[in-house]
């Protein structure tokens, strides 16, 4: 594929993802009352995977939730940005909890911006932590994250494309994360709007 | 801002997949009505007129409630307290209103079509609130909801509509939004309640309760409006209710998993009997529920949040 470079293949993702779930434990003290939050789609199943490694590793079980936060973008409503609406499942209460958000890419900082705020709605965590897959800078808000599975340098015109086994089944059965650059952009653009 | 020129006037022309889509995004607002902080900040800044011109307590409350847990602004204007009753026509009343620029006019109204001549008179969205006799079409997908999440699903449910159907937009918006998803629907009432045609709206007609509750997943009883009918349409309260209200014994035909569901407000031992409202069938306090997440998600698909184009 040309103006797509693989950037992680699925050894790479296992790997980032084993390295997280092992900071978050020594950063966490032995992991005491913390919560994992994906932030929906692909936030999810990589905090159902940190939760995996953590219970095979160390033997841990931390509950895993999932927060949708298409009601708290700051872009609901301008053009072209149609969010599909998805549900929230946080199956613990969210107070006094220490929570580690996970999401696959962290650019801009906007989604987290929104997530922060949604899980502000449901309670007061102790402290809120942020794990990221990629970390692609540019970020356009104050946020950082605590957590990284990869720092990729990138041009804002670029994008990175995560797949993920159970999100993107149809389209790759193993997890690769890809940069891709502008054209190959605008032609996947042009090829959903015919 | 553009203002996005969508509304929601009538079922009637919706595709089977927009009615599930509303249902979808009903359905993820469940979790904020279970939680302290019962809003989000989505509609933040934006302005829901509430113009209901004919009177009604619970669907107003029930979009005021929806429009505040998005987070949207509302104001009130209600038949009696607008210049309507100085004369004023639903149109100027509406320009009226638009020059304060509302980004929602929910309309209550008694005359059918109004909601569509105002979405063809200002730049606003649209949501029809109930208009006379034609459509109440967030009634209909409340129902629709109600019955999903307890049946798991429309399809192929039979569903008994039993009441003055020549009178009701509620058994409007029902047939069409359950014929839509696939239900097998049944309107029943006296022959002069039950228009010439109703066939042709995608469901099936009888004067024959006992035929129409047989076998039935769901039994949806509507409530006599005598303040619509214009003349008398059946001898007496008693006799309507022997012959067309739902009690115990007539309730016995249906499935055992029946559902029975009610608009409100109830005429209580006139459309259904006082246990049979309180059963354990009844799931009449579900639909005042399920109907401010269902109003949620139309306000803000009409706001321009989800699926569809302006």
């Amino acid at each position: 594929m040309s103006g797509a470079r693989c950037v992680m293949d699925a050894a790479d993702v296992r790997r980032a993802v084993r390295r997280i779930a092992l900071e978050l434990v020594e950063r966490t003290r032995g992991g005491q009352d913390v919560a994992l939050v994906g932030i929906r789609t692909r936030g999810e199943p990589l905090a159902h995977r940190i939760a995996a490694e953590l219970r095979e590793v160390e033997g841990l079980e931390v509950p895993v939730g999932a927060l949708d936060i298409a009601m708290y973008r700051d872009d609901v409503f301008e053009s072209g940005s149609r969010v599909a609406v998805g549900q929230t499942r946080l199956p613990f209460d969210v107070n006094d909890r220490h929570i580690v958000l996970v999401d696959d890419v962290l650019f801009t900082g906007r989604t987290v911006r929104a997530a922060l705020d949604a899980l502000m709605d449901w309670g007061r965590p102790c402290r809120i932590q942020l794990a990221v897959l990629v970390d692609r800078g540019h970020r356009e808000l104050p946020i950082q994250p605590d957590y990284v599975g990869m720092t990729l340098s990138t041009r804002v015109d670029e994008s990175v494309r995560v797949r993920l086994a159970e999100t993107d089944a149809g389209e790759s059965d193993r997890d690769t994360v890809h940069l891709v650059s502008t054209p190959e952009r605008v032609a996947a653009a042009e090829r959903r709007r015919t | 801002m553009t203002t996005r020129r969508r509304h929601l006037l009538e079922l009637a022309s919706l595709e089977a997949g927009e009615i599930t889509e509303l249902l979808d995004v009903a359905e993820s607002f469940q979790d904020i009505t279970h939680r302290r902080i019962k809003k989000v900040p989505a509609l933040r800044g934006m302005t829901v007129v509430l113009l209901f011109l004919e009177a009604s307590t619970r669907t107003r409350t029930s979009f005021e409630l929806a429009a505040k847990r998005l987070s949207a602004d509302t104001l009130s204007v209600s038949g009696g307290t607008s210049s309507v009753v100085k004369g004023e026509t639903l149109v100027d009343t509406a320009r009226n209103l638009a020059a304060m620029s509302p980004d929602i006019v929910v309309l209550r109204h008694r005359h059918s079509g109004s909601p569509h001549l105002l979405a063809r008179s200002i730049d606003a969205s649209i949501v029809n609130a109930g208009d006379g006799g034609h459509e109440h079409p967030t009634q209909g997908l409340l129902d629709a909801l109600t019955i999903r999440r307890h049946k798991g699903r429309i399809e192929g449910q039979r569903v008994a509509i039993i009441g003055d159907i020549a009178h009701s937009r509620v058994a409007r918006s029902n047939i069409a939004a359950l014929s839509k998803l696939g239900a097998e629907v049944t309107v029943c009432g006296p022959p002069t309640m039950l228009p010439q045609g109703v066939e042709a709206l995608g469901c099936r007609a009888t004067s024959d309760r006992d035929a129409a509750i047989r076998g039935a997943d769901v039994v949806m009883m509507l409530r006599i409006q005598k303040e619509r009918m214009t003349e008398e349409l059946f001898p007496s309260d008693r006799e309507y209710a022997l012959r067309f209200g739902l009690d115990r014994a007539a309730l016995g035909l249906a499935k055992p998993d029946v559902l029975v569901m009610h608009p409100g407000p109830i005429n209580r031992g006139v459309e259904l009997a006082p246990d049979v409202a309180d059963g354990p069938e009844s799931v009449i306090l579900e639909q005042v529920a399920n109907g401010i997440i269902v109003r949620m998600a139309v306000l803000y698909h009409c706001a321009g949040g989800a699926g569809g184009d302006a």
